[in-house]
């Protein structure tokens, strides 16, 4: 079985609101999940769900009310952990009055290394992240997607084995989400962990090994993508042409017809009368396809279900 | 140390870039004007004059940035979040705390010690050649570096656990207080009880003693500073400021960032 890199036991975060903060809201309740070493795993859920408040549990930004995690084997409190971690915080903002190279070899003296190791990094990495051009302007004239990647750098600028990225994603072209894909493959190819959080499902279901799914504050669900929505199929698809001279089968009537194309979806039980029934017609079957839910409906139906329960948890104080 | 240093470099760095030390020009002008027209209207006393001025425009800029960019030292590291990627790096919370208040000091050294030189040249255009008990000035602006950096070290503890308009405003109270602890100590005043006195004994040891690094008046005249003073000065400060911090760091080390 394989190392745990990230180990989360029974994570819980309360945070105090009105006027005295005597009450209490719930915004992480009972968290336990691991992420294998390895792999990539993806963290989804709704705006509010949690995502960002693990994370900054994890990276010791805020502090737990209760429930423990360690990361490397290293209580997320040892300091020193932090060498061989990365991260990219959600929506990063940097010393604006620094250039991407002036700022990457900042953060990269916090790692110990040497003037010239450090210069090749910088270099190396900003090539990586397609900022090498701009490397000599300041910050503050960077746009929210350049700021992404200079964030991205210097969270992968000393080689960690864990990488943790809040919604790297976001506020990315389509050419960067496709980088920051293409950069997320590649650390795993290096055989390094990366945690990232997302509600772009695609990438989830592009780039992750396994997901976990939180909603209001609880996790709802760990696996594969596979697992996540494939435990049932919803029933099969067959895609196919007909002769416009052929005798019309039964279920044409439930077929829908795109040019000259049918398509008809129905239970798995009637597949092969189905079948039948067009190859008597002389119909050109061109498919026959599982219909399984995707990763955003079953991650919808988790939020509707959620919505549906009750407000938000609310601990004491009420 | 080497985390303290790196926060401390890249602090002065921004205070640089900020232009933080544009001060300058303006105490530059002022200065210059005060040579002019000390010359034409103080008869024997332009020394003093230029003296008391300078020193109180090194203390009174001083002040204001320790205060100002003191607060935002750490409040506006968690108010853009610039503070998320570095607490993520092996550094400790008081290691930055530490290296923060270095690189304002830092900044405070090298602006006190531009407007000091910019003190002498125009003491020089009043009076030409400067005498020895013109380079006494020297300590008085030690002494105010001193209190500076107690300031920082206070605005720093404030802003830890307050807004930043709260944190200016505990900060410039206590300073105006910490003027007066002297007075406070000494305070014989009959409507008040025993224990009264007391009382406000014991606030005034622990209030900072911020006259103890005044002698602005002292040097002003061409009198020396006692090296005893000087000393203890050094000692105060470095002691409170320690205190001051440690309390910070504790605090800081336990805040949750939004």
């Amino acid at each position: 079985m394989p190392n745990a890199a990230i180990e989360i036991q029974n994570l819980s975060k309360d945070y105090p609101f009105g006027f005295l903060h005597l009450r209490k809201r719930r915004s992480l309740e009972n968290l336990t999940m691991q992420v294998q070493a390895g792999d990539v795993f993806g963290f989804l859920g709704p705006n509010g769900a949690g995502k960002s408040t693990t994370i900054k549990l994890l990276m010791r930004l805020i502090f737990p009310t209760s429930g423990t995690a360690r990361i490397l084997g290293k209580p997320i409190e040892d300091v020193s952990m932090h060498q061989d971690i990365g991260y990219l915080p959600e929506q990063p903002y940097f010393y604006d009055y620094l250039t991407a190279a002036e700022l990457l070899n900042y953060f990269a003296r916090f790692h110990g290394l040497r003037e010239s190791d450090r210069r090749a990094r910088v270099e190396r990495m900003l090539k990586k992240v397609g900022l090498d051009t701009a490397k000599k302007i300041q910050l503050r004239k960077y746009s929210k997607g350049m700021l992404q990647r200079a964030g991205l750098a210097q969270a992968i600028l000393h080689d960690p084995q864990v990488v943790v990225l809040d919604e790297p994603m976001s506020g990315l072209d389509p050419l960067g989400r496709r980088e920051v894909r293409d950069i997320i493959l590649e650390l795993k190819k290096e055989g390094r962990t990366v945690l990232f959080s997302t509600h772009i499902l695609s990438d989830a279901e592009m780039l992750c090994d396994r997901v976990g799914v939180i909603v209001g504050g609880k996790l709802r669900g760990v696996g594969t993508p596979g697992e996540m929505v494939g435990i049932q199929t919803q029933g099969m698809e067959i895609l196919f042409e007909l002769d416009g001279s052929a005798k019309k089968p039964a279920l044409l009537e439930k077929a829908t017809k795109t040019g000259e194309r049918y398509r008809v979806q129905l239970p798995e039980a009637e597949l092969y009368n189905a079948l039948d029934q067009l190859k008597e017609a002389g119909a050109r079957i061109l498919s026959v396809a599982q219909i399984k839910p995707t990763l955003e409906e079953f991650f919808m139906n988790l939020v509707d279900a959620d919505r549906a329960q009750a407000n938000a948890v609310e601990v004491s104080g009420r | 140390m080497r985390n303290v240093w790196v926060v401390t470099t890249n602090t002065f760095r921004e205070a640089v870039r900020d232009r933080v030390l544009y001060n300058l020009v303006f105490f530059a002008l002022l200065m210059m004007g005060a040579a002019i027209l000390v010359g034409q209207i103080s008869i024997g006393i332009e020394e003093s004059v230029i003296v008391s001025l300078g020193l109180s425009a090194i203390s009174v800029i001083g002040i204001f940035i320790a205060v100002f960019i003191g607060v935002g030292l750490v409040s506006k590291e968690m108010e853009k979040r610039t503070l998320y990627a570095l607490l993520a790096k092996p550094v400790q919370r008081w290691e930055f705390l530490l290296g923060k208040f270095g690189g304002l000091v830092m900044t405070l050294t090298v602006n006190t010690t531009a407007m000091a030189v910019g003190l002498y040249v125009a003491l020089w255009t009043v009076k030409h050649p400067l005498e020895h008990s013109d380079w006494y000035l020297l300590v008085a602006v030690y002494l105010i570096l001193l209190k500076l950096a107690l300031i920082v070290a206070l605005a720093m503890l404030f802003s830890c656990f307050t807004t930043p308009f709260l944190a200016i405003l505990f900060t410039l109270g206590l300073y105006v207080a910490g003027l007066f602890a002297e007075d406070l100590r000494t305070m014989q005043a009959i409507s008040l009880t025993p224990e009264t006195m007391k009382l406000f004994r014991g606030i005034s040891y622990l209030l900072p003693n911020f006259e103890n690094f005044n002698v602005m008046g002292v040097v002003a005249h061409g009198r020396s500073v006692p090296a005893t003073l000087v000393w203890q000065d050094t000692s105060y400060a470095i002691l409170y400021a320690a205190i001051v911090l440690a309390g910070a760091a504790m605090i800081f080390s336990r805040r949750n960032l939004k």
